[in-house]
């Protein structure tokens, strides 16, 4: 039977990285690809600017790559990558020290339940709505207004599709922890966003089945 | 059991992603058969999961591969040619 695609890929990898090893380092240009946009978003959750989240991943693909030697095979390439990009982020930001730092274990309002928005009926907001640049500006903003532990859970495992485990590995945090900062992170961008999203976006119905 | 609306947003992420026990989740489905708040919240809360992991929400800058390569390239031919 055929490799799962999950194994095939880490195959792939280790390859690559025995022939970069060997001294045919051209090959880590491939290697990365597949996690670029990965790792420029775990910068950018903890930086919150773009400029300096594109910097930070630089450096962080750069340090990867001098220390590709010390990669172990068993764990994943692309959590060893995130690791190595949220130290990195997370040293600019103590250099930065501008904003007063978060520490990772911060459990504020991890004692207590949050409340959603209530409401009695939601009419689906299309995906295309997010052609629209007011409606993406409203996305990013909420996500940015997250705290920072769930700000970045949320990022790795609802917009970069992480699994559970590999959040938890890459963020060093427990299994549960993970779940539960999800869970917060997604009521409390509910709670935001909903009034925002019923008032720029009202009665699509009209717009999008023009006969009724 | 007779669950509270409370506990449904407690579970909700776990409803969401399939992951909660199944005498829990029949608890939880028939509270939503019939409450129309929780549905709306189960419902916008899934369509919002959804818009922002659109991944036109957020982009890559314009350009950011070739400058990354750009920069990998000249650090990787270092190690090449010595």
């Amino acid at each position: 039977m055929a490799l799962g695609a999950a194994q095939q890929r880490q195959s792939d990898e280790a390859s690559l990285i025995a022939g970069i090893l060997a001294g045919d380092t051209q090959l880590y240009h491939d290697l990365i690809r597949p996690y670029e946009r990965t790792v420029f978003m775990t910068a950018l959750s903890v930086l919150k600017n773009e400029a300096d989240a594109e910097e930070v991943t630089q450096e962080a693909f750069l340090k990867a790559f001098r220390s590709i030697s010390t990669f172990r095979a068993e764990s994943k390439f692309g959590t060893w990558l995130i690791s190595i990009v949220l130290n990195e982020a997370r040293a600019r930001l103590r250099r930065q020290a501008i904003v007063p730092m978060q520490s990772i274990d911060d459990t504020s309002g991890e004692g207590t339940g949050i409340s959603p928005a209530l409401l009695r009926d939601w009419r689906e907001i299309p995906q295309e709505a997010v052609e629209l640049k007011q409606i993406r500006e409203m996305l990013q903003e909420a996500v940015f207004n997250l705290p920072d532990i769930y700000r970045q859970v949320f990022l790795l495992r609802d917009v970069e599709e992480l699994s559970v485990a590999e959040t938890s590995v890459a963020l060093e945090i427990s299994i549960s922890s993970v779940k539960v900062r999800l869970h917060r992170a997604r009521l409390l961008l509910q709670k935001q966003l909903t009034p925002l999203l019923k008032k720029t976006y009202p009665n699509q119905r009209r717009r999008w089945t023009p006969w009724s | 059991m007779v669950i509270k609306c409370q506990h449904v947003w407690d579970y909700l992420s776990d409803y969401l992603d399939a992951e909660l026990p199944d005498d829990i989740k029949v608890e939880v489905q028939r509270h939503l058969d019939h409450c129309e708040i929780c549905s709306a919240i189960l419902d916008s809360t899934r369509n919002i999961i959804v818009l922002t992991a659109d991944r036109r929400v957020f982009e890559l800058p314009a350009k950011f591969s070739e400058r990354l390569h750009a920069r990998l390239g000249m650090e990787l031919g270092q190690y090449t040619n010595t």
